[in-house]
């Protein structure tokens, strides 16, 4: 209940200096509780609570089953990190300059570089990364990486599925990082 | 219309009686573990959800997987316990929910048999008795547990006890009177052209909410209190000796709901064929076990002193109202 401006049943000689005062408010009190009225008003009370809740069976449930339905995620949702390799060459994009690492706040990101081999390249740039771990266990999903990335070889997906039994699971490797992920979690369709 | 009224103390032969237990023991039996997955997924509805649905065909393996986990667990007795009460107490509240059964009246006489347990003289007397035996039950647990939890519900119940007893005999007294018979099947015989519960409307309305607070339900389940008392009397229970306080307060909801349906909602009566009598007394409970639900999905648990409040403030003199208005018309007319 917002407290209303209402002066109708105040007494105004008793507040001779309030007399034409345009802000006071007097603030309505509910009915005290208990004596008949009381039981009347409970009664009512009961009738509309059982009336709301009745309500919620006709909208019914708003579950959604998880593993069989799954919540599609928004195209800037920030989930599993991906590494992208060229579409034309199929060079990888990343050259192993370890700026990800740098950025990273949760220090979860390991990148040992290594120089290219001109007869048998590996990345588009001089150098590229040898290896490339992620500790997901420790990953706070904050996108950082992919901020600092210069050449765009680091986005972070859409899966959120990365639950695993052991913790030595969770380091993801260069390998694991550039494939497809398996399961494609829903994506958001525009003005859904 | 006139409806035939079942002699009381009609005698059947002994297999008769004892075909005829066996089959609304049986009956019950199988609707109770439906009432408890029916509860669940009752209370998910109303709270815009499923309710267990993993176990079979739409969760209703729920009550199996319960009884399962509940019979496979250790029946726990703390060491401050005394044994003998211990045990017997959920026995007591679990026998004193089954009797009760007896006298619900599933249909009139038909070919010969009456389609209910036993028609006693002193009808809803017994239903009294052994309502008041239940709370011994309540009272032991909580006291033989040796916790304070347990000792803290089992007082709360002793006080809910008497204060809702008292107006819930007094609200079906004016049915009693209104009827001049204190056997079920009377009484819902008094009811071919008009069921009680409109002449009784008050008494309907008293009966309902002091049967919340004698099964123990919300908003009347401050012996139980999950929140603050952990179950209450049952907290030191666990096994099936705890299944069966489920059980019996199941089983009690069943009974009160069969109770008023009987005295206000016109028991067995409905259209139809005579066999059908059973099919609409159980319906009709059913469907009050259904509003038992639906108000547990709804309000929140009274205070101590609300409680108290309200059902010597309010209940009582309503009720002793009530009959009293009865009793003037009843003799006046």
């Amino acid at each position: 209940m917002e407290a209303r401006l209402n002066t109708e049943h105040t007494d105004w000689s008793a507040f001779p200096y309030l007399e034409n005062a345009e802000d006071v408010i007097s603030v309505q009190r509910g009915p005290k509780p208990g004596g008949i009225g009381g039981a009347y008003r409970a009664f009512g009370e009961t009738l509309r609570g059982l009336r709301t809740t009745f309500g919620r069976v006709i909208e019914g449930p708003v579950t959604i089953q998880y593993p069989e339905e799954k919540t599609a995620v928004y195209p800037r949702f920030r989930g599993r990190h991906k590494l992208h390799r060229f579409e034309d060459s199929g060079l990888e994009k990343c050259v192993g300059c370890s700026l990800c690492a740098a950025a990273c706040p949760a220090d979860c990101i390991r990148v040992v570089s290594d120089e290219n081999d001109p007869e048998n390249r590996i990345s588009a740039g001089e150098r590229y990364a040898e290896v490339y771990e992620i500790n997901l266990s420790r990953c706070i999903f904050c996108g950082y990486c992919e901020v600092a990335c210069p050449f765009d070889a680091i986005t972070m997906g859409h899966d959120y599925e990365m639950s695993d039994y052991n913790r030595s699971d969770l380091i993801f490797t260069k390998e694991m990082l550039l494939a497809e992920p398996i399961d494609r979690s829903p994506l958001r369709m525009e003005g859904e | 219309m006139s409806i035939p009224i079942a002699d009381v103390g009609y005698t059947e032969a002994v297999w008769v009686m004892v075909v005829k237990s066996v089959i609304i023991f049986l009956g019950v039996f199988a609707i109770v573990p439906i009432l408890t997955v029916a509860e669940r997924k009752l209370i998910g509805r109303f709270q815009n959800r499923y309710g267990p649905n993993r176990v079979g065909p739409v969760g209703l393996m729920q009550p199996l997987a319960d009884i399962i986990k509940l019979a496979g667990k250790e029946m726990f007795r703390p060491q401050a316990a005394v044994p003998f009460l211990f045990a017997i107490a959920p026995a007591i509240v679990i026998f004193s929910a089954i009797v009760t059964l007896a006298i619900l009246p599933f249909g009139n006489v038909q070919d010969g048999i009456g389609l209910y347990g036993i028609d006693v003289s002193i009808g809803i007397l017994y239903f009294f008795a052994f309502g008041s035996l239940s709370f011994y039950g309540l009272l032991l647990a909580g006291w033989s547990s040796g916790s304070k939890y347990s000792f803290l519900g089992a007082m709360r119940s002793a006080a809910q006890l008497i204060s809702y007893e008292v107006s819930m005999g007094l609200s079906l007294l004016g049915v009693v009177m209104m009827t001049g018979s204190l056997s079920l099947t009377a009484v819902v015989g008094g009811q071919g052209e008009l069921w009680n519960v409109i002449p009784q409307i008050v008494g309907f309305l008293i009966f309902m909410v002091a049967g919340f607070a004698e099964t123990n339900r919300a908003p009347f389940d401050l012996p139980e209190a999950d929140a603050e008392l952990v179950q209450g009397y049952m907290t030191e229970y666990g096994g099936m000796r705890f299944g069966s306080y489920l059980l019996a307060e199941y089983l009690e909801i069943f009974v009160v709901s069969g109770i008023a349906v009987t005295f206000f909602l016109g028991g067995w009566m409905g259209p139809g064929p005579g066999w059908l009598d059973p099919v609409w007394m159980v319906a009709k409970t059913l469907s009050l076990v259904t509003f038992f639900i639906w108000v547990r999905a709804t309000l929140p648990r009274l205070r101590y002193d609300q409680l108290m409040s309200f059902g010597w403030k309010g209940l009582l003199p309503l009720a002793t109202l009530n009959i009293l208005v009865t009793a003037v018309i009843v003799t006046v007319s």
